[in-house]
């Protein structure tokens, strides 16, 4: 093993303690486990496990989130941000849904129900076909509509100026109520 | 007389408050209203029952013994303080597991949000560690995968700060025009402590980073997994290892037994109940770098990683919760803060930004902080519109709300920073309004 930092506190963590903690998944897919999962089946597991939350087609019951729908949307008044409409990453759903869902039991997946909801997901969002099935290999090469459409932070986006007198006129002060 | 004045307002302004709960959720949230307004009854009633402890009497308490020591071994508020207490807003969220409440700010002093005040943020609750079954990994692109234990992480040499904590969908509700009658609404998604902890760097040299490494993804223990990648030149500057806040070991609400914490960066990436850092060569663009976190601009393109909450203030006397009663001296107070330094001056205008005037800031002033400002006013009975302007270390100046709204129009949900108005009335009452 290789000589510990400055302090030589902490164990050195073992292939298998790190293989039970290391879920993360990259867009290029990178951390993706074998396995592999059709629409077909996805459909099956994501009725009995998601629906009563996000609805059959994807719409979000009450309060809870959509998954489908809201194509371009985004400069709407209105915006609705999907995984079909605003997600940049398929991996990141695979990724989602295997550390966080179902909601009231996280991690209970196993990764072949993964790609299946994974792919019905993706479906419903017209994003593959019916016949589709979803594996570690093709994972990162499903395109996302919206990928090209994030960009790091610019701001400071706004150049306020320290005025401290006559700063404007206050016949133009306009007071919105609640 | 103030006394009796205060529940009186705030009864109004939570009345107000339900006028914009959707029906569905509006029987709870009135419930919770009504329940409130019973306790402040409570309160107003024992006052009146107990004034004969008014001079020239001489008070019960004078004539009679308190409790003993250890009757309250971990200490509460008085009873007469029950009102300073998180709230929440039933309709933002479908539910209180991934939910937000808000701290009293209307109620607060200094700089230190009192540990049981601090705003909560869960994804999937807050899950109940045991220490000792607690472990934290740091692996990936490193020479010496390590594991450590609490006992482990405690024995690394620590360092206090005092930095601010905010979420940057504070004052998120507000981004189409005023909703929200209540300062801890508009502005409580944020909070203030004294963090103790190891140095995240001290950390990564322990584990020996590779050359390629340059980004950390930080995972949490929650059922929400949650996950952030935050770039190494943040993890090598002043990003902590925090197991202490204000003195004591994390409340559970904040992370316990262990936390990230990201001085003067958007909450979300101070990943709770710690588990895991791996180290990688690129981010790992997962759902809360993505679906959320991210601000969407009238393009219809995002943002992505904007980390730092950048510099904002508010009035929090007078505010709806607090208003003013008869003319005469009053303190207009508040709190200013930025995550790209120190607060080198606030400005304050009762005109609606026709004319501003510096505050004096109080105390400390310390980097990526809470900080007190006040101005001394005396109050005619006019009506105004009551502003306060930060500016940081840096130049920046806290922006007006049509300037955010020209750039970013009114749906990127997060880092709403502008300048804030309370309309004064000249009955004393403050309402939630906007400039146009």
């Amino acid at each position: 093993a290789a000589e510990t930092g400055r302090y030589g506190i902490g164990k050195t963590a073992t292939i298998e303690e790190i293989a039970g903690w290391d879920i993360d998944i990259r867009p290029d897919g990178k951390g993706l486990p074998k396995g592999k999962g059709s629409v077909l089946q996805g459909e099956e597991a994501y009725e009995a496990q998601c629906a009563s939350c996000h609805g059959l087609f994807g719409e979000g019951e009450g309060r809870w989130p959509p998954l489908a729908g809201g194509e371009d949307s985004l400069t709407e008044d209105r915006p609705k941000k999907t995984v079909g409409s605003y997600w940049p990453y398929a991996s990141t759903l695979w990724d989602y849904i295997n550390r966080a869902m179902p909601f009231s039991a996280p991690q209970s997946l196993t990764p072949d129900e993964v790609y299946a909801i994974t792919a019905y997901v993706l479906y419903l969002n017209d994003l593959v076909e019916k016949g589709f099935v979803l594996t570690q290999d093709n994972l990162a090469s499903i395109e996302m509509p919206n990928v090209n459409n994030f960009y790091a932070d610019d701001r400071p986006d706004t150049n306020n100026e320290r005025c401290m007198k006559n700063c404007k006129d206050p016949r133009n002060i306009e007071v919105i109520q609640s | 007389m103030a006394d009796s004045k205060k529940p009186e307002t705030s009864k109004e302004y939570l009345a107000e408050l339900t006028a914009h709960v959707p029906p569905t959720s509006r029987r709870d949230f009135l419930k919770k209203g009504v329940k409130f307004s019973t306790s402040l009854a409570a309160v107003a009633a024992t006052s009146e029952a107990l004034s004969d402890n008014l001079p020239p009497h001489v008070s019960s308490w004078s004539k009679s013994l308190g409790t003993g020591v250890v009757s309250t071994p971990y200490g509460v508020p008085s009873k007469f303080e029950e009102n300073v207490i998180r709230r929440t807003v039933p309709w933002l969220t479908a539910d209180k597991i991934s939910s937000i409440s808000m701290s009293p700010l209307q109620e607060l002093k200094g700089i230190i949000t009192p540990n049981g005040l601090v705003f909560e943020r869960y994804h999937a609750g807050a899950p109940a560690i045991n220490p000792a079954q607690h472990r934290l990994m740091i692996h990936g692109l490193v020479d010496n995968p390590l594991i450590f234990t609490m006992d482990d992480l405690m024995r690394f040499p620590s360092e206090s700060v005092i930095n601010f904590l905010e979420c940057p969908a504070n004052g998120g509700m507000e981004w189409r025009g005023p909703q929200m009658e209540a300062l801890q609404f508009t502005h409580g998604m944020i909070s203030c402590c004294e963090w103790t902890g190891v140095r995240l760097s001290t950390l990564l040299a322990e584990a020996g980073v590779q050359s390629k490494g340059k980004w950390v993804l930080a995972e949490g223990a929650d059922g929400a997994g949650m996950s952030r990648s935050i770039p190494m030149n943040k993890a090598l500057d002043d990003a902590l290892i925090v197991y202490a806040q204000n003195g004591e070991k994390l409340r559970p609400e904040q992370g316990y037994p262990v936390r990230l914490f990201n001085p003067g960066w958007e909450g979300n990436t101070s990943v709770k109940w710690l588990r895991r850092l791996k180290i990688g060569d690129k981010p790992w663009h997962h759902r809360e770098e993505t679906s959320k976190y991210t601000d969407l601009m009238p393009d219809g393109r995002s943002r992505r990683f904007t980390y730092e909450q950048e510099a904002n203030s508010v009035i929090t006397s007078p505010c709806p919760e607090n208003p003013w009663g008869q003319k005469g001296s009053y303190e207009i107070e508040g709190i200013a803060w930025s995550g790209r330094g120190k607060i080198k001056q606030v400005d304050v205008s009762i005109d609606g930004g026709v004319t501003w005037r510096p505050a004096k800031l109080k105390g400390l002033v310390l980097t990526k902080a809470l900080t007190r400002f006040c101005l001394p006013f005396k109050w005619d009975g006019s009506p105004g519109l009551l502003q306060s302007r930060a500016i940081d270390e840096t130049g920046y100046v806290q922006p007006t709300l049509s300037q955010l709204r020209n750039v970013r129009g009114t749906n990127s949900i997060y880092h709403k920073n502008s300048i804030h108005t309370w309309q004064l009335q000249s009955n004393g009452k403050i309402k939630n309004v906007q400039l146009k």
